[in-house]
């Protein structure tokens, strides 16, 4: 079967998405360029019988002058002969609507070489909005094969895949005529490089591009040598003379009767950009966010930790005993468990995210945000990120790929692990319950829940006091700027939204999924391993030290389970450690707790009763979990939960990063090992100084 | 005067753009001298704001919109 190459590219906005989902459907692939974070969107078409298309989706751009890295990247792979991406021919994807600024692009493609289609999406709606075209004169004036569609309706794909098969017919002549912006110039560039396509010379000298083999016939080069600031001028020159060429073309191919698009947009505008209502509605957005990532997804989220837990009993119970199967029934499944249980709030998250980018809302949450997200490094669209993360950050640091500025992007990722998460949630009740009194201030406010609250403040001066740290001290690539466009409203495409959705699942699992599955496999190894002579010999060492009691079946199983965590691995490390904790005021038991809660903060309260020896129904009962450590004492007889404890655990439960499905989403997101240990490296001193002031200062 | 001093529903021709500064996106999005700009929203914390210039609906941030000179329209 044949295959051809063909790159999608466009402006943002104009429903390249929709196309590209039209053609390719399910048959799409989401990676990476070599060696760098850059998305690289691919799938494959059929086109006929015995001819397939690889189709490479591009990122949105306003022209072939890249404004960001990952632009630059993509741009660049298209661009280079000798690159795998290099298509055969490229589709431009244009809406009806401001054509005028699609065409830009057009234009400079064409100059480019390549066999060029022009697809003009939303042809459907051209009545509506008030649009005529005249497409056999426009085609001839840009001497291109143009392909009326509506991706919104599936109507022209077919003529689109007919219009690639012809691909070989159509004339790769520049349309634009380089030496109307500066006729010396141009025509020396045309001397120097005879043989080469005028624009790449143009593009190459501008400093952007590097094209291969582009050798001067004529070697003094020293004339063309312009100053940044000359060649900045030129550029724009050119793009007031492409305007130029542009509108005399559609003067007499286009009209439109722009009233009634605008009316629509500044009714909606009217209320969602307002001073007051407009953030009134988005408070209301986020509180739906909020509610159904820790609401909704609960429900899913049960049904995949109970069937894991099912799958895991049945296994041992089935398979024969021995260490494979301890391996898979206590390591691997409840890992597999552990990594699905997410997939329920990152399908809902990236469901509503979807729905608010496609219908043009985020932009305007940009707008509204932007001024107060700005001094901390962030972007106004860091916002969904913060408040999803009160759930859980795995889906929250997900959700910052649609920031489009890689620092504001990073500076999310990093700092988004300090809000408060649902799992920091069990480990505060606790710990507020054993030292804050039952006492009210002001005679109504309960103490109590005003202290969590407080939690939820810190969280969140955390995350912003980090992003300002971290803004001054990681540097951009280059510089960037603030401008974004506002799109015209639109009804969300729920195939775009579902492909999205499914898209964003499909990476988690493939990507961060293995990550999470290993470290929680070492984790439940260390846990559940010990040295054969104590751990290995845990029942008798138990039934000796109670030689002369009677033990209940039940409180002998609890002691065997405690005496086994001392005596594992990882309560060695706890124990070893201790030292380390002992300044923030915890004793051997809480430091094994605390580092066994690294695979999750909640399981901090599991450990710490199975090291009280707490067994059977004692062990999920919270009162006599917090009756039982109240009444721990110290060697001196001291009891270890002060209020200084407490505060010191609140603290460093606050700022640690103690969840390793968050390392694995951190680590797949930034692509980075050395941003993965920034973060948890960071997060983790911050708690440890935290802890270690507020105890040494309350003690 | 620069983009920056217009009141929100205020139109102005733009007269020149101080190209060191301004990012060619935005020229390339239709901010050019001869276009006209009107100021649609000024945010609530009167930064960013809401253009149309050349068809297009864009958000700038002031210290770029002091980089465009305009005349009142």
């Amino acid at each position: 079967m044949k295959q051809l190459k063909v790159a999608l590219i466009g402006n943002p906005n104009v429903g390249k998405t929709s196309v590209f989902n039209a053609l390719t459907g399910l048959n799409q692939h989401v990676g990476n360029y070599p060696g760098v974070t850059v998305e690289r969107k691919t799938g494959t078409t059929i086109l006929n019988k015995d001819t397939k298309a690889s189709i490479i989706d591009l990122p949105g751009v306003y022209s072939v002058n890249p404004n960001s890295k990952d632009e630059e990247i993509a741009l660049k792979a298209i661009f280079d002969t000798s690159n795998k991406d290099f298509p055969d021919v490229v589709v431009v994807v244009a809406e009806v609507e401001n054509l005028k600024r699609n065409l830009l692009l057009f234009t400079q493609v064409k100059d480019l070489g390549f066999p060029t289609i022009l697809a003009l999406n939303m042809a459907d709606q051209m009545e509506k909005k008030g649009i005529s075209i005249d497409v056999p004169a426009l085609e001839k004036a840009l001497d291109t094969k143009i392909v009326l569609i509506s991706a919104r309706k599936k109507e022209g794909i077919d003529d689109l895949k007919q219009a690639v098969l012809n691909y070989s017919n159509y004339n790769t002549n520049s349309v634009f005529d380089l030496k109307l912006i500066d006729e010396n110039y141009f025509s020396l560039l045309g001397n120097l490089y005879p043989n080469e396509n005028p624009y790449k010379v143009w593009l190459t000298q501008t400093g952007i591009f590097q094209f291969e083999k582009l050798s001067p016939l004529v070697s003094s080069s020293a004339t063309v040598q312009k100053s940044a600031s000359e060649l900045k001028k030129l550029q724009q020159r050119e793009t007031i003379k492409r305007y130029q060429f542009i509108n005399d073309i559609l003067k007499d191919t286009y009209k439109i009767d722009t009233s009634k698009a605008t009316d629509i947009r500044m009714k909606f505008d009217r209320i969602l950009t307002h001073k007051f209502w407009g953030y009134i509605i988005f408070f209301f957005v986020l509180l739906l966010i909020y509610g159904s990532i820790f609401e909704l997804a609960a429900f899913p989220m049960d049904f995949v930790d109970g069937l894991f837990a099912d799958l895991s009993t049945w296994t041992s119970a089935n398979l024969p005993e021995g260490k494979l199967t301890e391996l898979l029934a206590d390591g691997i499944i409840p890992g597999l468990g552990g990594v699905l249980m997410f997939v329920p709030q990152i399908a809902i998250l990236f469901f509503l995210i979807s729905i608010l980018e496609e219908t043009g809302y985020m932009s305007r949450v940009v707008f509204l945000m932007d001024r107060i997200m700005k001094p901390f490094g962030l972007s106004g669209k860091s916002v969904v990120p913060l408040v999803s993360g009160t759930a859980c950050a795995i889906p929250a640091i997900m959700s910052a790929r649609n920031i489009e500025n890689p620092k504001e992007r990073l500076i999310t990722m990093l700092v988004t692990p300090f809000t408060t998460c649902s799992a920091r949630i069990p480990v505060y009740i606790i710990i507020i319950s054993l030292i804050i009194p039952k006492t009210y201030i002001l005679g109504f406010i309960p103490l109590q829940a005003f202290v969590m609250t407080m939690m939820y403040v810190l969280g969140f001066l955390a995350a912003l006091l980090s992003g300002l740290v971290l803004s001054k001290i990681i540097k951009a690539d280059r510089k960037s700027f603030f401008v974004i466009e506002m799109p015209t409203y639109k009804v969300p495409i729920l195939k775009n939204v579902f492909l999205n959705m499914y898209e964003k699942v499909v990476s988690y699992v493939v990507g961060a999924g293995k990550i999470i599955l290993a470290l929680s496999v070492i984790l439940w190894f260390l846990g559940s391993h010990g040295p054969i002579d104590t751990f290995g010999n845990a029942e008798e060492m138990v039934a000796e030290k109670h030689i002369n009691e009677r033990l209940t079946e039940e409180r002998y199983n609890s002691e065997v389970a405690g005496y086994q965590l001392e005596h594992s691995y990882i309560g060695i490390i706890g124990r070893t450690i201790e030292p380390v904790f002992r300044p923030l005021g915890y004793d051997w038991k809480i430091s094994i707790a605390v580092l066994t809660s690294f695979a999750a903060r909640e399981v901090f309260v599991g450990n710490l009763a199975t090291l009280y020896n707490l067994g059977g129904d004692d062990a999920e009962d919270e009162t006599k979990i917090i009756d039982r450590m109240a009444n721990e004492k110290r060697a001196d007889g001291t009891p270890v939960y002060t209020f200084a404890t407490g505060i010191s655990l609140l603290l460093f439960y606050a700022f640690a990063m103690q969840c390793l499905s968050t390392v694995g989403v951190t680590k797949k997101e930034t692509n980075s090992w050395k941003w993965t240990f920034v973060q948890l490296i960071f997060m983790t001193a911050v708690a440890y100084v935290a802890a270690l002031i507020a105890y040494q200062l309350l003690k | 005067m620069t983009l920056n001093f217009l009141k929100k529903s205020q139109k102005g021709t733009i007269v020149s753009i101080n190209v060191d500064h301004v990012p060619l996106k935005l020229i390339e999005m239709g901010c050019l001298p001869g276009n006209i700009v009107e100021v649609l929203q000024i945010a609530p914390l009167l930064d960013p704001i809401y253009i149309k210039v050349n068809d297009s609906f864009l958000s700038i941030r002031k210290d770029l919109a002091k980089e465009i000179e305009v005349e009142l329209i």
